[in-house]
């Protein structure tokens, strides 16, 4: 059985306090990201109020501080008399340990979908075990937030080490994790949440299950083809602009490109965001692209999410933050091509 | 370990294998002598050779496990890191990363089996791999036939090697180039006609097919009269890739990443593919 504590908006800021002590905090950021050592969307907590955590999923997905843009992996001389030239070496890992709080479940449960295909990951594994994250769950979607109809939940607790639910007032924050445990031992001021407010949560949690559906087995069920070869795809690529836009705001899109860098005789081998939008993801270095029209990179995507990788890993790829439906600037929505898919006999 | 960080190698040798100048073939030898020893590779797989300051590019391993000390590359100048390739000097310091990939299954579906090698223009380079290996084990396999074709005498690949192997009773060599050419003796014709007149028989065969796409389609139908399947015949496809682990995305065909769960196929698992390669 989980541990429950009940706290009022002051203790939670005194754990936040506490946690800076010995770790970076992270929050959301609404603002213009150019907070003291900030990740685009995400700000280093400043120590003082907790901010508010507004409806719906923050602007930017954790994504961009678990894959930092860009992110180093080696390092290199290229100085004719360094013996060592052009020998790649690990670039320095950041040690620091980080709490980011704030986050919603939907974002949480994107970094255990990353975790998948990124296993064996080095850099990824790194930052993650040294990252505690603590998500809030959401009482009140938006009119974008479709989590239930791709496997999460309002109170999914997918890789997240404490889950908080605001409850007329007060913080109910469940420890998930022993990471989590780490964090709350010895952080003070907190008592057990109340046998009233532990029967809420449940209630709460109950009620968002009802909505859950099976999308995902649905599609795995179905022939792969069948989907590939549906007729509807050139219909939702046709207004498609390949800005990519999407896959940037994506918080299971993980797709990197690595290039290197040199500056004076210094060089690194950095890593950044991919799209699979874009021609040249996936042209060949004789010119030829095996998806050259953009009606194949539109279905790549959906297809990525929604057929290839539950097949490959179970779940669907796909959180329902609903930030590409958000964002799209003509309108794409996934959740009309998840309605298209299913209904493929 | 970390499997983005590249073993160093230095250039041990670089020959220009065509008359066009824009293959060469490189012999690399890896500086640590523990990873020397540990780097073993299947016939089949390949390698990113890692650039610093350039990049890095999949390129498929020519030579055999057979053949220690070194790690064979023939590379065809295309992009910019193969450029950079091209002109680097005997000595110089260069990555590699692998093996990586599935290579062919040369020590268990298809051993014991008569071997089929068929390859146009610069594609023989894991089939050389694998001929190399199949000769140094000539034992574990049965008849081998190998079908190799190129547009010109001077784009034949390995051209000394072809010799010594025309000379063995103990592998069938054609080799044939596209259109007549002065002081050229041997086959003139297409890979795939020529493979219709060989005929091999696909009795306990199976066939290794590595070149443009054109080329194996129009191979398939004279193999397919004489009664070839498409699960006897193993494709390597190619893609664009980055991390070679089956993580950064490119090289997706479909579901599958040619990079990791590749880059060799039997033709039925590619026909269930889309073709996005």
């Amino acid at each position: 059985m989980n541990k429950i504590y009940g706290l009022e908006r002051a203790d939670l800021e005194k754990w936040l306090s506490r946690w800076s002590e010995k770790s970076t905090v992270y929050c959301p950021d609404e603002g213009d990201g150019r907070g003291p050592a900030s990740f685009s969307g995400w700000k280093v907590w400043a120590g003082d109020v907790l901010p508010e955590i507004k409806p719906g999923p923050a602007k930017c997905s954790i994504k961009t501080f678990y894959f930092p843009q860009p992110e180093s992996l080696h390092t290199f001389s290229t100085a004719s008399d360094d013996p060592d030239a052009f020998l790649l070496m690990e670039a320095e890992r950041d040690r620091s340990a980080n709490v980011l709080v704030g986050l919603r479940p939907c974002d949480a449960r994107a970094v255990y979908l990353n975790g998948l295909p990124y296993s064996k990951d080095p850099y990824f594994q790194h930052r993650d075990s040294r990252t505690t994250l603590v998500g809030f769950s959401c009482l009140e979607q938006c009119s974008t937030c479709f989590c239930q109809e791709v496997g999460g939940s309002p109170f999914d607790t997918h890789r997240l080490d404490i889950a908080i639910t605001e409850i007329k007032g007060r913080f109910i924050a469940e420890v998930l994790s022993e990471r989590g445990e780490a964090l709350v031992d010895g952080a003070g001021g907190a008592g057990p949440a109340s046998d009233k407010e532990i029967a809420e949560l449940d209630r709460l949690k109950n009620e968002a299950k009802v909505l859950k559906s099976d999308s995902g087995e649905n599609l795995k069920a179905k022939e792969l083809m069948a989907l590939y070869n549906a007729g509807f795809w050139d219909s939702v690529a046709d207004s498609c602009l390949n800005c990519g836009a999407c896959t940037f705001l994506c918080p299971t899109c993980y797709c990197f490109d690595i290039q290197d860098e040199v500056v004076g005789n210094k060089g690194r081998r950095i890593r950044y965001w991919d799209s699979c939008m874009f021609p040249l993801y996936s042209q060949h270095a004789s010119g030829h692209n095996p998806r050259g029209m953009k009606m194949q990179r539109v279905r790549n995507r959906f297809m990525h999410k929604l057929k290839y990788f539950p097949d490959r890993f179970g779940p669907l790829s796909c959180v329902g933050c609903g930030r590409c439906i958000r964002e799209c600037p003509v309108n794409i929505d996934i959740r009309e091509v998840l309605k298209d898919l299913l209904g493929v006999e | 370990m970390n499997p983005y960080l590249p073993y160093s190698a230095r250039i041990n040798d670089a020959v220009v294998e065509t008359e066009d100048g824009n293959i060469k073939t490189f012999r690399l030898v890896l500086e640590n002598e523990e990873e020397r020893r540990k780097f073993r590779q299947t016939p089949g797989q390949f390698a990113m050779l890692s650039l610093a300051g350039k990049g890095e590019i999949p390129i498929g391993i020519a030579s055999s496990p057979t053949e220690e000390g070194y790690l064979m590359f023939t590379v065809n100048k295309a992009g910019l890191v193969t450029t950079a390739l091209h002109q680097m000097p005997v000595g110089a310091r260069i990555g590699v990363r692998g093996p990586l990939g599935n290579g062919f299954p040369i020590n268990t579906e298809i051993k014991g089996k008569n071997i089929v090698i068929i390859a146009g223009g610069f594609a023989f380079t894991t089939l050389r791999a694998t001929l190399i290996y199949i000769l140094a084990n000539r034992a574990d396999y049965g008849k081998v036939t190998v079908i190799y074709g190129a547009r010109t005498p001077g784009m034949l690949l390995y051209k000394d090697e072809f010799k010594e192997w025309e000379k063995r009773d103990d592998v069938d060599v054609h080799v044939t180039i596209d259109q007549e050419a002065p002081d050229w003796t041997g086959l003139v014709g297409f890979v795939p006609t020529v493979a219709g007149e060989v005929g091999p028989s696909p009795e306990n065969s199976v066939a290794l097919i590595c070149g443009p796409p054109i080329m194996i389609r129009f191979t398939m139908p004279p193999l397919e009269k004489i009664g070839w399947t498409d699960d006897q015949v193993y494709l390597s496809l190619e893609n664009r890739m980055k991390c070679g682990l089956g993580v950064c995305g490119h090289c997706n065909v479909g579901p599958i990443y040619p990079c990791k769960d590749g880059p060799v196929f039997t033709r039925t698992q590619v026909k269930s593919l889309p073709l996005e390669y």
